[in-house]
């Protein structure tokens, strides 16, 4: 409990603050559960700003990164789980490495090219590197699941007519749902929360995604911070992550239990 | 019609490592081919080069007389049912016995009456929405067997499909096999480690071991003429008595009685090994001749019969050991001297050197068919 509590605390303290009037807020001493509520700050949102184009802009970009990054990585993995390639290990030590490399690295290199291939300002500009990034581990985590499946079930595949290609899309991907699923929220919230990025490469007001919106909300006044509107912003912009494993938590407990194949 | 032909088939995946070496086999229209062996001996090699799934090193396949050792395995018209039945967990047992008709442009109406037709042969009716992790052991190796047949193939291959099944439901599932595979006409080819399927399914047997065919004949003759020791030792169970026995002249010593040698044996050579089964020896009667004694120094109650084991007396140190399967009608004890009579018809010679066996020419011919 005490641990739940603690890695729930910070969030729960922005949903209440929410939700309280700006009085409230910054009361002394603190109102921890206030006694009255409003909606005032969500409206404000959406009506001083163009909240739901952000949101638009970031779940469109984390969307595609996130398609692109299962459909160019789990071929790959099965490739690598499956047929005998020459220079396999170094393959995978390589992909390895790109994991640990941090991103942030990247940064410099990748403003460069953004720069010179004219991309700023551009939904490319997020989507080719989130889905650059989401590659190594969608790779190596559907690798691990590839390799798991019984041999056998291919082959039966190829004795009944099953082309490589078909069986890859009819047989082994059906099979490996909650491998997808899982690694597909990765790619997603990665690409949803991603900051360094989207505040550098995306200066345009109607392109920006939601993080960089939520941190440039700004007050009226230098020194006025608007605890309310950020709270709420935090609140929108967590609030799809959390329906969107809440639903596919259940598509991944289903493809665990049928992908029994001996009692 | 349909036939196979392995020949000279090799596999090797590195030059030590030689599943398959030289091996040519054929298998007729409505032959029951057996690949019997331990594991290792590249039993399930070969069915897998026959199916495509591997590639012959050296060495051709032949389906009807057409080389089909480069062509994949769904365009061979093979049906194969796994060890592990490998059906499909996501799809139904319809849509797993359909799928490799969907794939060929069947139409869904003959589709339908074909898996119609098999599913009623196999008592699979009620089952076929279900998906197989609803599915009892023998249900799930049913359905892999429909999807074989309802593909109406060239030829049958089966790898274990037994192995998984329960010791009860394995006998009673490989007689409905028999039954179900003697009205197919496709030749089909039969892997096991299983002497017992080998000797009740099949109409011919191939015996291997490390990547050679030992023997490829009927089961009786397997049984009752094995080419060497290994097939000898391999088939029947409890397994064949090897005694390594001295020459002397045209007999050979066995404890303290001569056996003469078949004629064709080498003369040349001081020892030789004698094969007699444990259920061809019995007890002497009280007037017969050319006994040999032994002391008992082990019962085992197998139920029908006693298998008895004895230590024979000789005239060298080496002590022989024999084991015998007897009525459990006659009561015995341990260390008790009984008189057994080995009848000559039931000898197999191998050569000491080479386990080859060494027959009597005089008898092998009126043996021939």
């Amino acid at each position: 409990m005490l641990v739940i509590g603690f890695c729930l605390a910070p969030g729960l303290w922005q949903l209440l603050t929410s939700f309280k009037f700006n009085a409230d807020i910054s009361a002394i001493p603190n109102i921890y559960l206030p006694t009255r509520l409003t909606g005032v700050h969500y409206v404000e949102l959406f009506a001083r700003r163009p909240f739901l184009s952000y949101m638009f802009n970031s779940f469109l970009v984390s969307i595609l990164s996130t398609v692109l990054a299962l459909g160019l990585g789990a071929p790959a993995a099965y490739a690598l789980a499956r047929l005998r390639l020459p220079g396999e290990g170094a393959i995978l030590t390589a992909i390895l490495i790109i994991t640990l490399f941090p991103y942030i690295l990247l940064f410099l290199g990748l403003l460069e090219i953004v720069q010179a291939l004219k991309l700023g300002n551009n939904y490319l500009a997020l989507i080719i590197p989130y889905t650059a990034i989401n590659l190594p581990l969608t790779i190596l985590v559907m690798r691990s699941f590839f390799q798991q499946l019984p041999r056998d079930l291919e082959d039966a595949a190829k004795v009944d007519g099953y082309k490589t290609w078909q069986t890859l899309t009819q047989i082994v991907l059906p099979l490996t749902t909650p491998a997808l699923v899982t690694t597909g929220i990765l790619a997603f919230i990665f690409a949803w929360n991603e900051y360094i990025f989207a505040l550098s490469f995306i200066t345009r007001e109607d392109l920006k995604t939601i993080p960089v919106a939520a941190a440039q909300l700004g007050g009226t006044a230098a020194f006025e911070i608007p605890y309310g509107p950020i709270a709420a912003a935090t609140v929108v912009g967590t609030l799809p992550l959390v329906l969107l494993v809440l639903f596919f938590q259940r598509r991944i407990v289903q493809g665990l239990t049928a992908g029994a194949i001996k009692g | 019609m349909a036939t196979l032909e392995l020949q000279n088939i090799r596999k090797s995946y590195t030059p030590n490592v030689v599943p398959v070496k030289d091996i040519s086999l054929t298998a007729a229209e409505g032959e029951f081919l057996t690949l019997l062996g331990p594991s290792g001996c590249g039993k399930s090699t070969i069915l897998r080069l026959i199916a495509g799934l591997e590639l012959p090193t050296s060495g051709k396949v032949l389906m009807n007389g057409r080389n089909v050792s480069h062509l994949a395995p769904g365009d061979r018209n093979i049906a194969m049912v796994f060890q592990s039945y490998a059906l499909y967990p996501h799809m139904s047992v319809f849509e797993n016995i359909a799928s490799g008709l969907k794939l060929r442009k069947i139409s869904t109406a003959e589709i339908k009456q074909r898996v119609n037709e098999v599913v009623q042969i196999l008592g699979l009716q009620e089952l076929l929405h279900r998906k197989p992790s609803q599915l009892s052991g023998g249900q799930r190796q049913r359905v892999a067997v429909a999807r074989a047949l309802v593909r109406q193939p060239d030829i049958f291959l089966l790898d274990e499909p037994l192995s998984n099944l329960d010791a009860l439901l394995r006998e009673q599932v490989r007689a409905e096999l028999k039954q179900l595979f003697a009205k197919q006409r496709a030749p089909i080819v039969y892997v096991t480690h299983d002497q017992t399927e080998a000797m009740t399914l099949s109409t011919k047997v191939a015996v291997l071991h490390q990547g050679i065919l030992q023997q490829l004949d009927s089961p009786q003759k397997i049984y009752s003429h094995p080419a060497n020791q290994f097939v000898a030792g391999f088939i029947g169970s409890p397994q064949m008595n090897f005694l390594t026995v001295p020459c002397q002249r045209n007999n050979a010593l066995v404890g303290k009685t001569l056996i003469p040698l078949p004629k064709s044996f080498n003369q040349a050579s001081e020892q030789i090994i004698l094969g007699i089964r444990p259920e061809d020896i019995r007890i002497a009667q009280s007037d017969e001749q050319a006994t040999i004694q032994g002391q008992v120094f082990l019962i085992e109650n197998l139920g029908m019969h006693n298998l008895i084991s004895l230590k024979l007396e000789t005239q060298y140190q080496e002590a022989l050991v024999v084991r015998a399967l007897l009525p459990t009608a006659s009561h015995y004890r341990e260390s008790e001297r009984l008189s057994l009579v080995f009848p000559s018809r039931a000898f197999h010679w191998f050569d000491v050197q080479t386990g080859d066996g060494v027959r009597d020419i005089g008898h092998s011919e009126i043996d021939e068919r």
